[in-house]
């Protein structure tokens, strides 16, 4: 009998005991590709941070925040498995795929998530923790089990989760929330919904079966296109904002500005072009793009901090 | 786990076995970064205490 098997017999019993889960499974429920971008913009907020912290407690900050992160991917994971499971994208995850039931999803992202504010707490600051807490809370509470389901304006909203981490790796250093931290969450935030809509014009009949109200669902794909843009254009004064604000130098002006207009200029063929095959293209090009363009805003803001360009 | 929670297969013998390496690795490195943050923290101030 395999695994799968056996949970469906359990389940027909009504008794799921668990423990089939192996260590990759666990992994998985960490969601690692979402939390190495976490690991990179809490690193560039903690570096580009005035102060002298010891390299060891930096690293176990930056430690803290990716465990927080994938904490709070489990706690998404635990509460979103009935949709996962009907999505293309998610119906692998090991929740859906049987292979960890929803009660140990639901303890090892509890546990994660208490280890790894009060060690960030112990090892920086409280400042630190107590904004690593708003994160997972904010992500799980407010975005993953009230806006993702209630409203198109979800991950315009829960965004901000994602974008917080340069906030807490700054803060671990410092302590205190700056306009220079502001400022590099509202980069991250300003991105999340053009990538997003992007990938949710590809996958719109995904959302639609699980009922998820996302903006191409419940406004249509013209209206999500027309947001798109307005984001875009958004996007290309706030990814320039930390030039404009003395903290990084004209070089830094000048490539952000570039980037910006790639990605105004994506996000136009993706609102020009609304038909078909060719229209799913487009989105998923600017979909990629997007990855591509804050990973480099974020690049460039860590090289000029430890050139010492700034 | 089976039915009556008693006997296990060898594939979940196994993936138990990882589960509980990885376990043990984890809580390993956990007493290895508080001692080092204890030292790191304190400095040398972790040997001056009253006698």
């Amino acid at each position: 009998m395999t695994m799968l098997e056996q949970t469906q017999a359990l389940h027909e019993d009504g008794i799921d005991l668990g423990g089939r889960g192996s260590v990759s499974d666990y992994i998985a429920l960490l969601k690692p590709r979402v939390m190495s971008l976490v690991v990179f913009t809490a690193a560039v907020g903690l570096v580009m941070a005035p102060g002298n912290q010891h390299p060891v407690l930096s690293f176990i900050s930056i430690l803290c925040i990716a465990i927080g992160g994938g904490a709070s991917g489990a706690l998404n994971m635990w509460w979103d498995a009935d949709i996962d499971a009907i999505m293309s994208r998610t119906k692998k995850r090991p929740i859906p795929a049987g292979k960890i039931t929803r009660k140990e999803a639901f303890a090892f992202g509890m546990v994660l998530s208490f280890g790894s504010v009060l060690t960030l707490g112990l090892v920086a600051n409280w400042v630190a923790a107590g904004l690593l807490a708003f994160t997972i809370f904010f992500y799980v509470a407010i975005y993953t089990m009230w806006l993702k389901r209630n409203t198109p304006q979800n991950i315009v909203i829960g965004g901000a989760a994602g974008a917080l981490p340069p906030m807490v790796g700054w803060a671990a250093v410092t302590g205190d929330v700056t306009l220079v931290s502001v400022a590099l969450f509202m980069i991250t935030f300003t991105w999340t919904p053009p990538h997003f809509w992007a990938l949710a014009l590809v996958k719109n009949g995904d959302y639609q079966e699980a009922g998820v109200p996302m903006l191409p669902v419940v406004a249509g794909e013209t209206a999500t296109r027309h947001q798109i843009l307005l984001y875009s254009v958004l996007l290309l004064p706030v990814g320039m904002a930390p030039y404009f604000l003395g903290f990084a130098s004209l070089f830094y002006g000048i490539g952000s500005a570039i980037l910006g207009l790639m990605f105004l200029g994506h996000a136009v063929r993706v609102w020009k072009v609304r038909e078909g095959e060719a229209a799913k293209k487009t989105a998923m090009s600017l979909f990629k793009f997007s990855l591509f363009y804050l990973m480099l805003i974020f690049a460039g803001l860590l090289a000029e901090s430890m050139l010492g360009l700034v | 786990m089976t039915k009556n929670n008693s006997v296990l297969s060898e594939e979940q013998t196994k993936v138990r076995r990882s589960r509980s390496i990885a376990l043990a690795v984890t809580l390993g490195v956990l007493v290895l970064l508080f001692y080092v943050v204890t030292i790191v923290k304190l400095g040398p101030g972790v040997m001056d205490r009253p006698m």
